[in-house]
């Protein structure tokens, strides 16, 4: 900046900033749009795995993934059938 | 074969139906016969940058609709031999697109002979943008030099890369350009703006062209003149390179660098 625009109050160059955060936003995005795609995938690969041990209904088995502050946790829930 | 040519950005406002008109244009001044598609259904503005709103009889609904052939909704441009727009309607709304519907039409213009055809996307990500992009073999990605526009742009290619025909019958995926538009070097120069490569490393993917800010858009506009015509300006040169890019040319980038204006145009005006 020269001293003209020092007295004359240009405005601050902003651009580096801007790249900055979108640097940031952008990979997050990134992340978090392709991140749960694999879930019923998944899903469909535990239910086989599980049931080579005991009889499961496919709807039993749910997998998510849920934000926790800065953690992303996965959760797998299965309801064991009854009577065992 | 037909190439189809989808141009979008998420965001509105960016220069999308300027740009369709003048890529459209410009691959028929260069003997493609091609086809120009307002998909914005409901908000139709491309019949007007093109000149042609009041030749507007049937559209593109009508169309797949079958109230009307395409060749009665057609409407072959007046400045540009091998060019020909169709419009959108007016008083439908996007849900009339229907993938089988657009299919269809895309189909039979690529049975007369059509070399390019060119969809003029609605902003955002709906249904209407989706439409447009589904069948797309090659996206021009409008992005101006600002935060919102850049992010939506990231935005929108994520959905080509998962939306198109070709990303989910697993083909070889769209071809994506950058075209970076509204540019001002000065702004750019002087940090205020990003600078298109600032963009093109946000987004990584290939740039097409920069295209500057410039009155001569709206000249264009007020005239129903596509931009690419507006003659020696830099508008329309950026254009023109941009087509000759398309087209596997090589041209340096143009009306990108700031030069400082010299003390007698400070002293006596000037741009
Ligand atoms: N290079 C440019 N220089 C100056 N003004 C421009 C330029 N490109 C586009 N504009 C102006 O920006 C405005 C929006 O352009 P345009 O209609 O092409 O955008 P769009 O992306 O199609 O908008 P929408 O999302 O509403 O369909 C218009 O007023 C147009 O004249
Ligand atoms: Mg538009």
């Amino acid at each position: 900046m020269s001293w003209l625009s020092l007295i004359f109050g240009e405005k601050k160059p902003t651009a580096s900033v801007a790249k900055e955060r979108l640097q940031l936003i952008i990979a997050h995005e990134r992340a978090s749009l392709s991140g749960p795609d694999f879930l019923p995938d998944l899903q469909r690969d535990l239910v086989a795995v599980i049931s080579k041990y005991f009889p499961v209904n496919p709807d039993d088995i749910k997998v998510g993934l849920e934000k926790q502050g800065n953690y992303e946790v996965l959760e797998v829930n299965i309801v064991l059938p009854e009577g065992r | 074969m037909a190439t189809i040519i989808t141009v979008t950005s998420g965001k509105g406002g960016v220069g999308k139906t300027t740009t369709s008109a003048s890529i459209a244009t410009g691959l028929a001044m260069r003997g493609y016969k091609t086809a120009v598609i307002d998909f914005d259904v409901g908000l139709r503005n491309l019949d007007l940058i093109m000149g042609c709103e009041r030749r507007v009889v049937y559209d593109f609904v009508n169309v797949i609709q079958g109230d009307a052939n395409l060749h009665q909704a057609l409407i072959k441009d007046k400045n540009t031999e091998n060019l020909f727009v169709l419009p959108a309607s007016q008083t439908r709304d996007k849900d009339a697109l229907t993938e089988e519907g657009v299919e269809k039409v895309l189909k039979e213009l690529e049975h007369q002979g059509f070399d390019y055809i060119v969809c003029d996307s609605p902003a955002g990500i709906e249904h209407g943008a989706v439409m447009a992009l589904t069948f797309a073999d090659q996206a021009i990605v409008v992005t101006n030099p600002e935060v919102s526009s850049v992010r939506d742009s990231d935005r929108i290619l994520g959905i080509i890369q998962s939306k198109s025909r070709r990303a989910i019958e697993g083909r070889e995926p769209v071809k994506e350009h950058l075209l970076v538009t509204r540019y001002s070097p000065k702004r750019a120069h002087e940090g205020e703006m990003l600078t298109y490569t600032d963009i093109q490393e946000l987004l990584r993917i290939p740039l097409l062209g920069v295209i500057p800010e410039s009155e001569a858009v709206l000249h264009a506009s007020n005239q129903g003149i596509p931009a690419i015509l507006q003659k020696d300006t830099p508008v329309a040169d950026a254009y023109l390179d941009a087509i000759g890019r398309f087209l596997g040319e090589e041209h340096p980038l143009r009306f990108v660098d700031y030069e400082k204006p010299g003390l007698i145009k400070r002293l006596f005006g000037g741009k």
